[in-house]
């Protein structure tokens, strides 16, 4: 005896997701923990900060980790912790902006120069390359020197020296899509460029450029530190994980957990980044999958 | 294509591409803010000091005319003086690069002892801990930032151990074994970070070769197994391994900024912070011009290393 179904069981499973994909790996959620972690402690950092991150007290100077101070103080009796938890808030905007910025401009940029071709490629490319031949870090500093020290500088100089990268990715994703059937199905339609870069080419286009958001918000915090750590970043008293460790290599004998906790926040959200990174690759790149 | 006509090709592409460099460097003085004279001029206050060096670069005129004399300079080995110590800027140039190399060198050296092997062992070992183990510890040389593990181990072998000079050079004409334990942490540090990258590289490409049929072939013909891995498989994965060994030097060669100015090692990166916060300027795009040709050459390097080791590059390109 048979049974008709009244309604249809639907056979095909769906392919979950890329985020629920990604949310399976053991190490890729956990670094999504760590990341959404500080990105909480980020936001939350004036409930959660025990102290004024700015706050002096030389009743309390370079203070051992204790139970009032969970984490020591630094040089003048600022709270270690607190400090701490006010810098994720300079290293998360350093990491974001910069690279919000650098793949805002390369995707216009990029679907121009690969779209047109022809000697705007030629032009955009030849930039791209030189801006390549300088390490990453030594544009960001050079950059950062001639504008003058400060936070929003640090970040527009990261911001453009992580912009070559963004750009060939996205010039050359445009050219790999161009070439599709679909894309010449919609230029045979009659559709505009405008229309044909919106619709068939930009979708194709992030994938790539997430992954290397992903590896690059690491870099840009790390570079923020850096800048920071040499004095051409976030400017004293106001707190970043770059000027602790400036402040803690002179008390390296008599403090060391000054050192000790800025440097493992960094090494914690890079290393989590950078995990993600990867499991963004494989998650979204056919060709790792 | 033969190998002259690859270099020829290759060069073609690096001589627009050095220009537009030392464009993008000129162009670093244009960011300065107000007159340049003055912020060229430092401490300097002097107005007479300042036409001065208005007129010696040449800030009267139109900025592609004074582009020109720069480049014409730069290009007979002029970078200009040092506003500080009033020294050619090459000089001091020549005086830091064996410095850097040796610094490159130790820590390329690093590189490789740890990242090959390391990189070897988690391709052959997949899926086993020893494997999870190396590839937890080349993640974790990418991810460390390198001024703070540069902290660290002062922390650990200059203050607690005493085995090892906090910071500080000494040359190896002076004395060799003071020369090596000063460079011995400096490069531990930069070694890690360049090691993990040669890791995964390695990795990579060993897992490939390892599938190959060649391989397959190796061991049906019962090859023993340590001769299929390092023979017939590593020597195949070590040829991208090359090409990234030579970017990474040249990466090196620009100067290890932070860790130069952590241990106090008299190389380019110190000079480029230096330069930066006496606002010497000249010394800035001295540096960086410098270091970004030396990185250029070494990619083109690279790519002829690659293109002479891998017959098959030579039949597409």
């Amino acid at each position: 005896m048979s049974v008709v179904p009244t309604t249809l069981a639907v056979s095909v499973a769906r392919r979950p997701s890329a985020l629920g994909r990604l949310l399976r790996r053991p190490s890729a959620a956990t670094a999504v923990g760590v990341v959404g972690a500080f990105v909480v402690i980020a936001l939350a950092a004036p409930w959660l900060a025990p102290f004024d991150p700015v706050a002096t007290d030389f009743g309390a100077v370079r203070k051992a980790p204790s139970m009032l101070h969970r984490l020591g103080t630094d040089e003048v009796g600022r709270d270690v912790l607190a400090r701490l938890i006010w810098g994720a808030r300079a290293s998360l905007l350093a990491g974001l902006i910069p690279v919000t910025m650098a793949v805002l401009v390369s995707i216009p940029l990029g679907l121009v120069s690969g779209y047109a071709g022809g000697w705007i490629d030629d032009l955009i490319m030849r930039i791209t390359d030189a801006m390549l031949a300088i390490p990453f870090l030594i544009v960001a500093i050079a950059l950062a020197a001639f504008l003058g020290p400060s936070l929003t500088n640090a970040m527009i100089a990261i911001g453009i020296a992580a912009l070559p990268v963004f750009l060939r990715l996205a010039r050359n994703t445009v050219l790999a899509v161009k070439a599709e059937e679909y894309v010449e199905a919609a230029r045979a339609l009659g559709g505009s460029p405008l229309r044909i870069g919106a619709r068939a080419i930009l979708p194709n286009m992030l994938p790539p450029l997430v992954i290397q958001s992903s590896l690059t918000v690491a870099a840009a915090i790390i570079a923020e530190s850096s800048l920071s750590f040499l004095g051409l970043g976030q400017q004293p008293p106001a707190p970043s994980w770059g000027t602790m460790l400036n402040a803690a290599q002179r008390y390296l004998s008599q403090a060391p957990w000054m050192a000790l906790y800025p440097g493992l926040a960094i090494f914690a959200i890079v290393l989590a980044l950078s995990v993600l990174g990867d499991g963004l690759r494989d998650v979204l790149d056919p060709k790792h999958r | 294509m033969t190998l002259p006509r690859y270099v020829a090709r290759r060069l073609g592409v690096l001589v627009p591409t050095l220009f537009f460099v030392s464009l993008l460097i000129f162009s670093l003085q244009q960011l300065l803010p107000g007159d340049a004279a003055v912020a060229l001029a430092g401490e300097e206050h002097d107005p007479v000091a300042v036409a001065a060096i208005r007129q010696k670069y040449h800030l009267d005129r139109p900025v592609p005319i004074q582009y020109a004399i720069w480049m014409g300079r730069v290009l007979r080995g002029d970078f200009g003086e040092s506003m500080r110590n009033k020294i050619p800027v090459s000089q001091l140039l020549a005086a830091k690069l064996p410095v850097t190399v040796e610094l490159a060198v130790c820590s390329m050296a690093i590189a490789l002892l740890i990242g090959i092997p390391a990189g070897i062992i988690a391709a052959v070992k997949q899926g086993r801990p020893v494997a999870v183990a190396a590839n937890v510890l080349a993640l974790s040389g990418l991810s460390v930032p390198h001024f703070w593990l540069g902290i660290m181990l002062i922390l650990l072998f200059a203050v607690h151990l005493g085995w090892l000079p906090a910071s500080g050079y000494v040359s190896p004409w002076e004395d060799l074994r003071r020369n090596l334990a000063t460079i011995a942490l400096p490069s531990f540090v930069l070694g890690t970070g360049v090691g993990g990258i040669m890791m995964r590289h390695t990795r990579g490409a060993m897992v490939e070769t390892l599938g190959a049929d060649y391989v397959r072939t190796a061991r049906a013909k019962s090859v023993r197994e340590r001769m299929v891995v390092l023979k017939h498989a590593l020597r195949n994965a070590l040829i991208p391994v090359v090409t990234l060994g030579a970017i990474e030097f040249g990466r090196l060669l620009s100067g290890a900024v932070l860790t130069e100015q952590i241990f106090a090692i008299p190389g380019f990166g110190k000079m480029l912070v230096d330069g930066v916060f006496n606002r010497d300027y000249a010394v800035v795009q001295g540096v960086v011009l410098v270091s970004a040709g030396l990185y250029v050459l070494l990619n083109l390097a690279g790519d002829v290393l690659a293109f002479l080791v891998n017959p098959r590059l030579r039949g597409s390109a």
